[in-house]
């Protein structure tokens, strides 16, 4: 058993500062589970929200020496033990208090995305094939650090203009889905604001579920947006042939 | 407790509560991108070394191949590198890696990830001029790719050398091995571009709903085993094509001698 420094933000919407905490860390220990002792032992009232500790709920999101990252799948042996350990809110969203935020915004994005819509008549029957791609995507637990790595929404605030990573992987796991009918390109395009994203990967580097977000969502869908808008010989042969998608 | 959220919100070039070396890989990007950028700009404007034909090699440098002025039949009062250069740089300048690099090196947008940027600047991304411009990509592997066909030619063409009564026979000499290798890189590069991935197979919704779905879904899966490794392939490829040119320079120049491992 040794001792470590924890730095943990400590505040509301109108204001705070990190408060130094002495833990005593066993071989194993999650910053989650730190978060608890100080909890426990001595500050009762440290916010912090969190379900399964097992990386599965998505909840425990908050920035570890500076990282994005889930504080139960983060381990206390992952960083010097001489050096103290930094635990921040997510940056890119409004606190609420201490290391919780107020991730709202994501669920009105959610809403704007037209849900899976299968042709009618349709035979469900897929191959495996089919879904793989899809699936991937289905693996994202709403963690939201993605959103909150980004540096369009986090650097530039543009929440009004763009729906953020995980968003355009939702978009991605429809329009890539066999069995829906429905084609979002515009709505990529336009609200979803895929342009603004410069493909710099953030997203991808956070992602606790290990989703491609960048090579396999988002850069695919950006080819479709260039399909039906960017790509003069397609647009001209859509022209000359009447249209269609 | 102080009533200021001034650790959360700082903003502004390099505000981060990062504790790592987030600063090295931009920096070692910059350093790397700068050098190929400066050694290449020097190459291209020499005009000249770039065939080596000693002991009847025939080594032509990637950055004078396809030689358009024979091909087309004219003549430039510069060096003709700059005809064809023009297409591996708009290549890789509008590549998706080669993007991230230096959004993040160059315009530190971010430098890094949960690092702040330069204040002030308004962004708009890829949706505006010029970063649009981007969207053109596939074009640019449609011509890098008949380029790269051209470097297949040369380095089939270096297996063989000419003798002293001017029949050309087959051999090996280091210098082949070089381009060859070169070549190689370049292709796994070019074939691992994301906007092919697109092309082949990936714009599909449905891989088994006919014959040419599933051939399609082959070509995806190819692609995306190259494509993984994307990166690795552009540095890797970057790298040779310069050492390829400086290799055939140095030896059209006299100052180092292509050992033949087979004459
Ligand atoms: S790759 Fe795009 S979506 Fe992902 S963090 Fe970067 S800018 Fe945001
Ligand atoms: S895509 Fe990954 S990082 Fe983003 S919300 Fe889903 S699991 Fe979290
Ligand atoms: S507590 Fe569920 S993901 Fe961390
Ligand atoms: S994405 Fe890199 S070459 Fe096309």
């Amino acid at each position: 058993m040794s001792t470590r420094l924890f730095k943990v933000w400590r505040g509301d919407k109108s204001g705070g500062q990190l408060v130094d905490y002495k833990v005593d860390v066993q071989e194993g220990m999650v910053v989650l589970d730190a978060i608890h002792q100080i909890q426990r032992e001595q500050a009762h009232d440290l916010a912090c929200r969190w379900n399964c500790k097992a990386a599965k709920c998505g909840s425990c999101s908050a920035e570890v020496n500076g990282k994005p990252a889930l504080m139960c799948k983060t381990r206390l042996d992952d960083f010097a033990e001489d050096h103290s350990i930094t635990v921040q809110p997510m940056k890119a969203f409004p606190i609420i208090r201490d290391l919780v935020t107020d991730v709202s915004w994501n669920y009105t994005v959610n809403k704007k995305i037209p849900p899976f819509t299968p042709k009618p008549d349709t035979t469900w029957l897929m191959q495996q094939r089919d879904v793989d791609r899809s699936q991937e995507f289905r693996k994202c637990i709403e963690c939201f650090l993605c959103q909150n790595v980004c540096h369009v929404l986090r650097e530039h605030d543009l929440e009004d203009n763009f729906f953020g990573p995980r968003f355009l992987v939702r978009v991605a796991s429809l329009e890539m889905h066999p069995l829906d009918s429905l084609d979002r390109t515009a709505l990529l395009k336009n609200e979803g604001g895929i342009g603004l994203c410069n493909i710099t990967k953030c997203c991808t580097e956070v992602c606790p579920e290990e989703i491609h977000i960048t090579d396999n969502a988002i850069i695919p869908m950006k080819e479709r947006v260039v399909d039906k808008y960017y790509d003069p010989i397609r647009i001209a042969l859509r022209v000359l042939t009447g249209g269609g998608k | 407790m102080s009533d200021s959220t001034a650790v959360l919100d700082r903003k502004g070039l390099g505000a981060t509560s990062r504790h790592d070396t987030w600063w090295l890989s931009p920096l070692l990007i910059f350093l790397g991108l700068v050098a190929f950028g400066i050694y290449s700009t020097w190459a291209a404007w020499q005009g000249k070394f770039y065939l080596d034909t000693v002991h009847g090699a025939d080594y032509l440098s990637p950055f004078y191949s396809p030689d358009v002025r024979s091909l087309l039949g004219i003549n430039v009062p510069f060096s003709y590198a700059f005809l064809i250069l023009w297409i591996p740089l708009g290549f890789r300048a509008t590549c998706y890696y080669y993007r991230k690099s230096y959004y993040r090196a160059f315009f530190l947008s971010p430098v890094a990830c949960a690092v702040g940027e330069p204040a002030g600047r308004k962004y708009k991304g890829e949706s505006a001029f010029p970063f649009i411009l981007q969207n053109i990509h596939r074009y640019f592997w449609y011509l890098a790719t008949i380029v790269v066909a051209f470097l297949w030619y040369d380095a089939i063409r270096a297996f063989f050398f000419a003798g002293k009564n001017g029949h050309l026979h087959f051999g090996v000499g280091v210098g082949t091995l070089i381009m060859l290798f070169n070549v190689i890189a370049l292709t796994g590069f070019s074939f691992g571009c994301n906007s092919l991935r697109h092309l082949v197979g990936g714009k599909l919704d449905c891989f088994s709903c006919s014959a040419t779905a599933r051939t399609r879904y082959k070509l995806w899966g190819g692609v995306t085993i190259l494509n993984l490794r994307h990166m690795e392939w552009a540095w890797v490829s970057l790298f040779s094509v310069g050492f390829t040119d400086l290799y055939i320079r140095l030896c059209a120049m006299g100052i180092w001698h292509d050992v033949r491992i087979i004459h």
